[in-house]
């Protein structure tokens, strides 16, 4: 959880110290970094030279999930995907200093992209740390006609340069093998002079380069002023590297791909608003369908209710009896292992997986930055650019999670929208999952109201903050990868470790969760509760007043909320008008600590009455309009 | 001319990126001023997305307003300004 972020091990002698991060490997060892740009084949590296044992851990003070492992006596750590060594983000900050604490560096780059590829590359190398470039997608190169010469951009370069296919495994051994010939390169003799006069002010080359390129950060270390040289820099790097690169690439023909046909259709409105509707409808299918109903229905009617809980109850009922407090407590209707377990094992856990999953799919295939540049002028209209899609779908995911992600935006004024918008109105997996079970049985009109309503919501709120808040909207500069397909052990490996961080996070709440409503129901205090909401429950949203205990479930979870939703019996209108309240309702407490950590009380207090006010005014009002008498 | 006066096909010539951290990334992604690039999609009223070799760029309206080009040719889509 983000909470554990300050434990980080200071220990010396037993550890060693990549970073900030710990890991248990002789105190001698050497730390090896991967490094390159976004979707260049990075963890495939890392699989093969990590083994079965890798750490994940979020880098302190981040959500950025760095990889480690132990490498024989050594260790090998993964950064995050960058273009450049310095901080504009938290990933460029947190990449920059395992970088910086980095022995050796093996730099993984696209051989379909050395133009871009090669900046990274020879911004190590002027930083001049010991490398070893692996040159990857040669495969691909070389089914393009595109002719590399590796042995000149090794001469150039002055560090090996070893060809790989990653993914069909060639060339990880010559990797592995080239690490101990890693060097430093022959670093542009346009900066000497200026980085031996840094050099003696801070002591480390790699630091003098920082500070020379204007990293506010790191000349605030030392004590030194930030000299701002990097524009200069920068287009002198990039004038070396289209010279290396005309010198070293031979392509013999320039048509088109299919591969880039593709991307072009994803991009044009014509082609690819269809395509995303396609898509969309794809992963309805997937986790509203599939998933939530045929494989839920199973896991949850079959496996939990039918043998699950039968069987504790059969254990326990012997010795604690139902009727007891006790007994309900365990046992009961919101019993922690009857109502809990099932509720965790048999609905959540297959919905998150199936979420995932979708997630993972069109992450590799390299979708979404193309969805961010189809919807950013939509986007625009509710003051966000298309980057926003991000935390939105991950949104999707889990709010907590995506809440973090805001932070990636460029602005404060994008951040309060985005994260007002997640809070407010993005349903998280865990919801949709039980929501898609409850609109499923249903029927897809009422699904389609609940939808239009929400999204209409989602809009409403967007664009009146857009208007209130003062600022610009960042504008749009991303890179857009190439399509590819999906390699399904990345995406299972993916979606598995999401899941169950997620369902790690997720569990002990559920119990809370229970816990308070067991309490609650033993004490009497829930048959109060629900009398004190009535006016509202029945005679504003027109509910059965048992409607109010999915509030004190919701409260603590949004998917606790909506599958206490579940068990009641409710008209299809009525399913509407409680999935819409319970969907504005306030967010999960875990997402609600983050929202007060991320945007401050000032922000956050209003967020979290607002969306009391949002959930029951228009549900009422939607109440009041679909459902007559009652 | 700006960049978000340009047409599907054109092919272009960067003259000025006035953004600083725009121009830092553009550099880093391989396009500087004076870099050839081609306009590879033009998303209505939204993103130019620019195509340089097989680097693909897509760059918001409101920054492509901000950036001066010069056009070279179209790739013989026949376009014309309108």
């Amino acid at each position: 959880m983000e909470k554990d972020i300050g434990a980080v091990k200071t220990t010396h002698g037993g550890h060693c110290h990549t970073g900030a991060l710990a890991l248990d490997v002789p105190a001698n060892c050497q730390k090896i970094v991967l490094v390159g740009n976004p979707n260049v084949g990075k963890s495939v590296f890392f699989n093969f030279f990590s083994g079965l044992y890798v750490d994940v851990s979020n880098y302190p003070g981040t959500t950025i999930e760095i990889s480690q492992a132990r490498y024989g006596d050594n260790a090998i750590i993964d950064t995050p995907g960058i273009y450049g060594v310095s901080s504009f983000n938290d990933e460029e900050i947190v990449a920059r200093d395992i970088i910086l604490s980095a022995d050796k560096i093996v730099n993984v780059v696209d051989a379909l992209h050395l133009e871009r590829d090669l900046f990274l590359t020879l911004q190590l190398i002027d930083m001049g740390l010991p490398i070893v470039v692996a040159l990857n997608f040669m495969d691909e190169a070389r089914a393009q006609d595109i002719i590399i010469d590796s042995d000149l951009l090794s001469d150039l370069l002055g560090v090996s340069i070893i060809p790989t296919a990653a993914v069909k495994k060639q060339g990880l051994m010559d990797v592995e093998a080239a690490l101990s010939e890693a060097r430093e390169g022959h670093q542009d003799p346009f900066l000497h002079k200026r980085l031996h006069e840094m050099l003696s002010r801070v002591g480390s080359q790699p630091e003098a380069l920082m500070v020379l390129e204007g990293d506010p950060y790191i000349a605030a270390r030392h004590g030194v002023e930030p000299v701002d040289d990097r524009e200069e820099i920068y287009v002198h790097r990039r004038e070396r590297v289209n010279d290396i690169v005309g010198h070293v690439v031979h392509e013999v023909d320039l048509a088109e791909s299919i591969r880039q046909k593709i991307g072009r259709l994803v991009l044009n409105p014509i082609t690819g608003v269809p395509i995303l509707a396609v898509i969309l409808f794809g992963l309805y299918e997937l986790v509203a369908v599939l998933v939530a109903q045929d494989i839920v229905g199973l896991t949850e009617g079959t496996i939990m209710k039918g043998y699950w809980e039968p069987f504790i109850r059969g254990i326990v009922s012997p010795v604690v009896s139902q009727s007891t407090p006790l007994g309900k407590i365990l046992i009961g209707e919101f019993g922690i292992l009857t109502m809990t377990i099932t509720y965790l094992l048999g609905l959540l856990l297959p919905l998150v997986l199936g979420f995932y999953l979708a997630l993972a799919l069109m992450e590799d295939s390299g979708y979404l930055p193309r969805l961010a540049t189809l919807v950013d002028r939509a986007l625009n209209t509710i003051g966000l650019n298309g980057r926003a899609v991000v935390p939105i779908i991950l949104g999707f995911g889990c709010v907590t999670m995506a809440t973090i992600t805001t932070r990636l935006l460029g602005t404060e004024r994008e951040k309060t929208i985005a994260t007002a918008i997640l809070q407010w109105a993005i349903p998280c997996s865990a919801q949709i999952g039980v929501i898609a079970v409850l609109l499923g049985a249903i029927g897809g009109l009422y699904t389609l109201l609940y939808a239009a309503f929400i999204f209409l919501t989602l809009v409403t709120i967007g664009t009146v903050l857009s208007k209130w808040l003062p600022g610009k909207t960042s504008p749009l500069l991303i890179d857009l990868p190439p399509l590819r397909l999906p390699r399904p052990d990345n995406v299972v490996r993916k979606a598995v470790t999401r899941s169950f961080a997620f369902m790690k996070e997720a569990t002990p709440w559920f119990f809370l969760g229970a816990l308070i409503v067991s309490l609650m129901q033993v004490s009497g205090m829930l048959t109060a509760w629900q009398n004190v909401w009535e006016p509202i429950t029945t005679g504003w949203l027109k509910l059965p007043k048992e409607t109010a205990t999915a509030f004190v479930m919701g409260l603590v979870r949004r998917d606790f909320g909506a599958a206490g939703l579940y068990a009641m019996h409710l008209t299809p209108m009525q399913t509407v008008v409680a999935l819409v309240t319970i969907t504005l309702f306030v967010p999960c407490v875990a997402s609600v600590m983050i929202l007060f950590k991320e945007r401050g009380w000032k922000q956050a207090v209003p967020i979290w009455f607002g969306s009391w006010v949002l959930a029951f005014g228009l549900g009422g009002i939607l109440a009041q309009i679909l459902i007559r008498g009652l | 001319m700006c960049l978000d006066q340009v047409k599907t096909g054109d092919e272009i010539i960067i003259k000025e990126i006035p953004d600083s951290m725009a121009k830092t990334q553009f550099i880093r992604f391989g396009i500087g001023e004076g870099s050839t690039v081609v306009c590879h999609t033009k998303i209505p009223f939204g993103p130019v997305v620019l195509r340089k070799n097989r680097q693909e760029i897509a760059v918001g309206r409101e920054l492509a307003r901000t950036i001066r080009v010069e056009r070279r040719g179209n790739g013989g889509k026949g376009h014309r300004r309108g």
